[in-house]
């Protein structure tokens, strides 16, 4: 648990996200390997590590899209275990945002945007559109409300895929490489939103190789190798000085290509 | 810079003029190739020798709707005076004939009832009481017995409504049905799979025509004595047994070419199992299985006539029966082409409308 003491934002409020001696495997491939994490609320943590080492794993664990087989993970006081009651528990206060954006084809963007409040919270239709407009008017994407996601870019894609998991107002959101898929010049308008996400307070842990997004609003960087957390860090200190050397080596290789 | 873009050249050079027009479209499309040429020329050949000789049988030397057997025989062409003569047997078989307004009317609301059930603003749950209700007046108009229309029994329907009734009816109930086998067979518990498999696939290893059968004269055995089924009914649930498994099969095909992330999407915002199948996959799953599952439909609607070694006589029933009548023996040409012509009708329109329909549902939101 030397984890919580690494950085004193840590120490305000109750662990949100609590993982315990989590393992995982796919068949015999070990890729979660005791993995302890805690999580306060409002924190922003960012997640990044060479491809293959588990960091994508990870967070698909805190939502049960992927299944842990040892250890214990609670989120907001409900414990992830078979139980399906508790995963959809969990589930609805845990936004999720994809590296593909995911977005439902046949839907417009407004319908994405209102069918999980509409289905899961048992909204009205009328209080879900005002929702869905709220937040698509926050990823300054409003007027594209009556399209399909097939008429949009990418960037424009996912700022819809934030503002659905948005709308069913989750206490977490979770990023899984949201800027790796777009296009290069789209990248600055979906890291504006998780930026103005992050100012607000939300709870976010985000899995991405955006290191300047990294610099300037994560609370703590952890650095994944082989399915173990190597180091976890404020970014401050860890791009200025590294602990480990699988750190130094990673570092290396991404900043200077 | 940017304004002289959008100028137009001076010259507007022209295509050659041997790729435009006629010449152009025929150059391109029919002799482009020299095998292309070749085949151009063979069914060319193929359609000048086919089509006028028929048109002489069909039109110019065929005896007109009312001539006699007699006539008919004499002349060379084709006898449409046995179709005029037998068509209310044909449509609707030995159904009493001061009575035939009844199927007639029955067929009338079939096929409305399709055409609205075609119209995607018809896809709302109320509709299918507006389906049953139609379904209902089908049966009062068919068997009547109420409403002061005397009672007909079953074994005298035949023609187009028990077509229609048998495809119709065997369809409607086997779609909902082979979509839970369909998720049956991809699901995580191992009962529900495993039995969806084993339906699917022992139901798919045996021809229509033994599953038939079966129903007819295996499943009266199972019965205790005294206890019957009707016969056309045994019929109907052959059929939705049998095409339930094909359907189950085709929208399988939908569900696997769904991108993974759709569930996972689906799973993360907290919908459960249900509502993600309801809502996400299956709208998409069976979009994308429409070519297929249109594919079951029309084999269906052709397949009813296989009822006629039960002893019901469908369309294609009825018109063997005509056949046999002495007076009109052999004019079996003019026969088979009439109905073939009333098959072609119902499956053209339905291949018609699939692809109009696919078009429709993808319409703005391809990836």
């Amino acid at each position: 648990m030397a984890a919580i003491n690494l950085h004193e934002r840590t120490a305000v409020g109750d662990a949100i996200i609590q993982c315990l001696g989590v393992h995982k495997w796919y068949g015999e491939f070990h890729v979660l390997k005791d993995i302890n994490l805690s999580v306060a609320k409002g924190e922003r943590i960012v997640v990044c590590g060479p491809s293959g080492s588990g960091k994508s794993t990870l967070i698909r664990c805190l939502n049960r899209l992927e299944e842990h087989q040892k250890g214990n993970i609670v989120i907001d006081g409900i414990e992830l275990t078979g139980n399906l009651k508790n995963i959809e528990l969990v589930r609805r206060e845990v936004g999720m945002v994809f590296q593909h954006f995911n977005l439902f084809p046949h839907l417009t963007v407004l319908e994405n945007c209102t069918l999980a409040p509409i289905w899961v919270r048992k909204k009205p239709k009328a209080e879900a559109e005002a929702i869905a407009m709220k937040y698509l008017e926050r990823v300054r994407i409003a007027e594209q409300a009556p399209k399909y996601p097939g008429q949009l870019s990418g960037g424009q894609q996912q700022r819809v895929a934030i503002a659905r998991a948005l709308c069913m107002n989750p206490k977490i959101m979770l990023f899984d490489e949201p800027t790796s898929a777009l296009d290069p010049e789209m990248v600055k308008e979906v890291l504006d939103v998780m930026i103005n996400l992050a100012e607000s307070g939300m709870t976010m842990l985000c899995v991405t190789h955006e290191m300047g997004f990294a610099k300037s609003v994560a609370d703590r960087v952890i650095f994944m190798d082989r399915g173990e957390i190597v180091e976890q860090a404020p970014p401050k200190e860890f791009f200025s000085n590294p602990k480990s050397d699988r750190t130094k080596l990673f570092l290396s290789q991404i900043l200077n290509h | 810079m940017a304004e002289n873009v959008h100028t137009a050249p001076a010259t507007v050079e022209r295509p050659p003029a041997l790729t435009l027009g006629p010449i152009g479209w025929l150059r391109a499309n029919l002799f482009n190739t020299w095998y292309n040429a070749i085949l151009t020329i063979l069914i060319a050949w193929a359609l000048f020798s086919i089509v006028p000789p028929l048109l002489r049988w069909a039109i110019a030397n065929a005896s007109g709707f009312d001539a006699t057997s007699q006539q008919c025989r004499a002349a060379s062409g084709a006898c449409w005076a046995f179709v005029s003569e037998k068509l209310r047997f044909i449509l609707f078989g030995t159904f009493p004939y001061d009575e035939q307004w009844r199927p007639l009317v029955a067929v009338a609301i079939i096929i409305m009832t399709l055409a609205a059930a075609a119209n995607r603003r018809f896809w709302k749950p109320w509709f299918v009481a507006v389906a049953l209700g139609a379904l209902a007046l089908v049966g009062v108009l068919m068997w009547g017995g109420a409403f002061g229309l005397t009672y007909v029994e079953n074994s005298l329907w035949g023609g187009l409504p028990l077509t229609l009734i048998l495809s119709v009816l065997g369809l409607s109930v086997a779609f909902p049905f082979s979509i839970l086998l369909a998720l049956g067979r991809r699901s995580d518990m191992p009962v529900v799979r495993a039995f969806s498999v084993a339906y699917i696939e022992l139901i798919r290893g045996v021809p229509l025509v033994s599953l038939l059968f079966m129903a007819s004269v295996m499943l009266p055995l199972f019965l205790p004595t005294g206890v019957t089924i009707d016969k056309l009914l045994r019929a109907i649930v052959a059929f939705i047994l049998f095409e339930a498994a094909y359907m189950a099969e085709a929208i399988r095909g939908g569900l696997q070419a769904m991108p993974k992330g759709q569930y996972e999407a689906a799973d993360a915002l907290g919908l459960n199992y249900w509502q993600a199948m309801r809502k996400i996959i299956l709208p998409q799953a069976l979009a994308i299985s429409i070519p297929p599952l249109v594919n079951t439909f029309i084999s269906t609607f052709k397949d009813t006539s296989l009822v006629i070694i039960i002893g019901l006589y469908d369309l294609l029933g009825t018109a063997k029966a005509a056949l046999s009548d002495p007076a009109w023996r052999g004019f079996y040409r003019e026969a088979y082409l009439f109905i073939g012509v009333i098959y072609w009708c119902f499956c053209f329109s339905m291949s018609k409308y699939s692809r109009w329909l696919e078009k429709d549902l993808y319409r703005g939101h391809r990836r």
